[in-house]
């Protein structure tokens, strides 16, 4: 089973859907944030799971999940600073409240 | 604990059973429950402090995964990245924004049936097209080494490491610049 690049893949798919179901259900912009990390985390999954299994892949593979770790420790950085940016606003993390552009 | 009972003894009994092997498709079981089990206590989790501590367990399952896939650099930068900066960063802006009275109960948007539906649907389809597609994957792993990765990454990837830094240092100075405090605001 950890010899299958469809076992790696599967999960790295289900990690993905259970990532989107946060993005939407939540209300809460770091609860959003957290699960944006979790997507991101699925889509590293994979790219090395085709790093470890495909031939011309292999070291490939492993600096390009380094440089998506870069960018996303560069998202985190810059959401969480607007989140608290909103937050001194708003006085609220709850995304549906911010409704400033609609009234 | 008997949660933990039951994570640990299903892939043994598998392995008993003869439908895995033993070794690492036991760890990479126990791994791959422990990292889906936290993941879904990510985005259920009304408690939003727990939520960022169960992400830091799932990324350390995700963490120990890349070692079994034959990434152990990868594997410390997520160890380090991950559970050392993100996960720190998102706790301390859970500490940051949440209020006392902030309505806990209030956890899920009013779509998130919907969300459910389509989550499920999604992780549908990707099995369907993993399992219907012909991979041109060897039959065993291939590890990564170290040297070779670091001769990959500073020679052929050497611009987009670059950029790559570059962007690191434009997203820090830009997080200070959003998140500072104006003059003479409230606190």
């Amino acid at each position: 089973m950890s010899d299958s690049l469809n076992a790696y893949l599967i999960l790295a798919g289900i990690l993905f859907a259970i990532g989107t179901f946060g993005f939407l259900a939540r209300r809460n912009a770091i609860s959003m944030l957290m699960s944006i990390e979790l997507m991101l985390n699925a889509v590293n999954l994979s790219i090395i799971a085709f790093g470890s299994f495909v031939e011309g892949l292999a070291t490939d593979g492993s600096v390009i999940a380094i440089m998506v770790m870069a960018v996303a420790a560069a998202e985190a950085t810059v959401g969480l600073a607007i989140v608290m940016a909103i937050y001194r606003n708003r006085r609220t993390p709850l995304v549906d409240e911010y409704d400033a552009m609609s009234q | 604990m008997m949660a933990l009972g039951a994570l640990v003894s299903l892939p043994i009994g598998l392995a008993i059973l003869g439908v895995i092997r033993f070794n690492e498709d036991i760890l990479f079981l126990v791994l791959a429950e422990v990292m889906l089990i936290s993941g879904l206590l990510v985005v259920t989790m009304r408690d939003i402090i727990r939520c960022g501590l169960a992400m830091m367990v799932c990324f350390g399952a995700l963490a120990g995964i890349y070692v079994i896939a034959g990434a152990p650099l990868v594997a410390a930068a997520q160890v380090l990245i991950y559970i050392g900066a993100i996960s720190v960063l998102v706790l301390f802006a859970i500490m940051l924004t949440q209020t006392k009275d902030a309505p806990a109960s209030l956890v899920f948007q009013t779509q998130a049936l919907g969300a459910g539906v389509a989550a499920i649907l999604l992780a549908v389809v990707i099995a369907i097209t993993v399992g219907a597609t012909d991979w041109p994957a060897v039959e065993t792993r291939i590890r990564t080494a170290t040297d070779e990765l670091a001769l990959v990454l500073f020679r052929d990837y050497v611009l987009a490491f670059e950029v790559v830094s570059v962007l690191l240092l434009a997203a820090v100075i830009g997080g200070i610049y959003v998140a500072k405090r104006e003059e003479g605001a409230p606190p």
